[in-house]
């Protein structure tokens, strides 16, 4: 199937806009993917949004770049991926690259490195109060609360100790605490539906 | 090779950075780090420069990154190698794992991944906290006085102003007490 290039355009520059607009990254940017992909072009419908939402959450990477393949594929295949991808990167992509030339030198300014150092205690209790809100949604039921327990508790002696210890390995060992966990529950209860 | 290392790293933080955002932290801070790419408080400054200006911090990391290592081809290839499996994963799944993340091993496999996140970036956040208010273990008192005042004023933000405290207005404030206490 060939699909027009305006077709293709629109996705990009539908999704630069969006790209340009979303501050703080993430769910920020839902509410205009909403008015844009949903209302405005019916692109896909708001049930479509809350799925990938659910997809964006459990798998890696960015919710932006998840939502704009997932649109881009749906109205006009590979191409509209990658149109629609690119069109949400680029504003940042541009405006960090300009800001980086400069950057060094700014942080050399005396009250800049002095702003900085009250921004750095701001940056610490954002990224603390981000992990504290995952906590509160989290079921608290044992195995996450041990998982989640157990990590806190590595990451803090990785880094306390300068420990060699990569966080891929912590994920991997919860992903196979987990599964292995699941796949044992289902075994018990085919063994038990087998008993009766 | 540096070009290599930027594909290599970002690739690494796009794969395994499960829980939005501030998931990808703790994952990019150990890759900058262990190439030494950027010390600690680059990488804080990076993550308030991201948090102001627009799209995912992850790409606004990947890029300056590669930017400041690698220049322009250093920067495309970091942004490209970040977002990648983003892009290729809804695509697999759009076109023939349907099904598979309704799965109950599956789901619980992500639920485990959750927790665990959740325990790497409280204690990432921590730390950076303890690091920043009692550098090399004595404590900076203005630093415990900056925090205070923050956390007062985002807690109290809510029920006044009946909105959440959005990170860019508490980054400009907390730049305006860095000022006034070091002054």
């Amino acid at each position: 199937m060939k699909h027009p290039p305006r077709l293709l355009l629109k996705l990009f520059w539908t999704f630069f806009k969006i790209g340009a607009f979303t501050f703080g990254g993430g769910y920020a940017m839902l509410p205009l993917i909403e008015s844009e992909c949903v209302e405005k072009y019916e692109w896909i419908t708001g049930e479509e949004l809350a799925r990938v939402t659910v997809i964006a959450e459990s798998t890696p990477g960015p919710v932006a770049i998840n939502c704009a393949t997932f649109v881009g594929n749906k109205k006009a295949g590979f191409a509209g991926a990658l149109a629609s991808t690119f069109g949400v990167v680029l504003p940042s992509f541009v405006i960090i690259l300009m800001l980086s030339l400069f950057l060094g030198r700014v942080l050399e300014i005396p009250l800049v490195a002095k702003a900085f150092k009250g921004i750095r205690v701001a940056v610490a209790i954002l990224i603390l109060r981000a992990g504290l809100r995952m906590l509160l949604r989290m079921e608290k039921k044992p195995l996450p609360l041990i998982l989640f327990g157990a990590a806190l508790a590595a990451m803090l002696a990785i880094s306390i100790f300068s420990l060699p210890v990569s966080t891929i390995a912590l994920l991997g060992a919860a992903a196979a605490v987990s599964l292995s966990l699941s796949l044992a529950k289902a075994w018990r209860e085919r063994k038990d539906g087998d008993g009766q | 090779m540096i070009y290599l290392e930027l594909f290599w790293g970002f690739l690494k933080v796009g794969l395994f950075s499960f829980g939005g955002a501030y998931g990808a932290i703790p994952l990019i801070r150990e890759v900058v780090l262990s190439y030494g790419w950027l010390d600690d408080s680059a990488i804080s400054y990076m993550i308030a420069v991201s948090e102001s200006t627009p799209g995912p911090i992850m790409v606004n990391l990947a890029t300056y990154i590669g930017s400041s290592q690698g220049g322009f081809l250093g920067a495309v290839i970091a942004t490209l190698a970040s977002i990648a499996p983003a892009f290729v994963i809804i695509l697999l799944l759009m076109a023939a794992l349907k099904h598979v993340l309704n799965n109950r091993h599956v789901q619980a496999t992500l639920h485990g991944l959750e927790a665990c996140v959740t325990g790497i970036i409280v204690a990432v956040g921590g730390w950076m906290l303890w690091e920043n208010l009692a550098p090399s273990s004595r404590a900076d008192f203005r630093a415990v006085g900056i925090a205070a005042i923050l956390i007062a004023v985002s807690a109290a933000w809510k029920p006044v102003f009946h909105k959440k405290l959005s990170p860019i207005l508490l980054i400009a404030i907390s730049a305006v007490l860095g000022i006034a206490f070091y002054l």
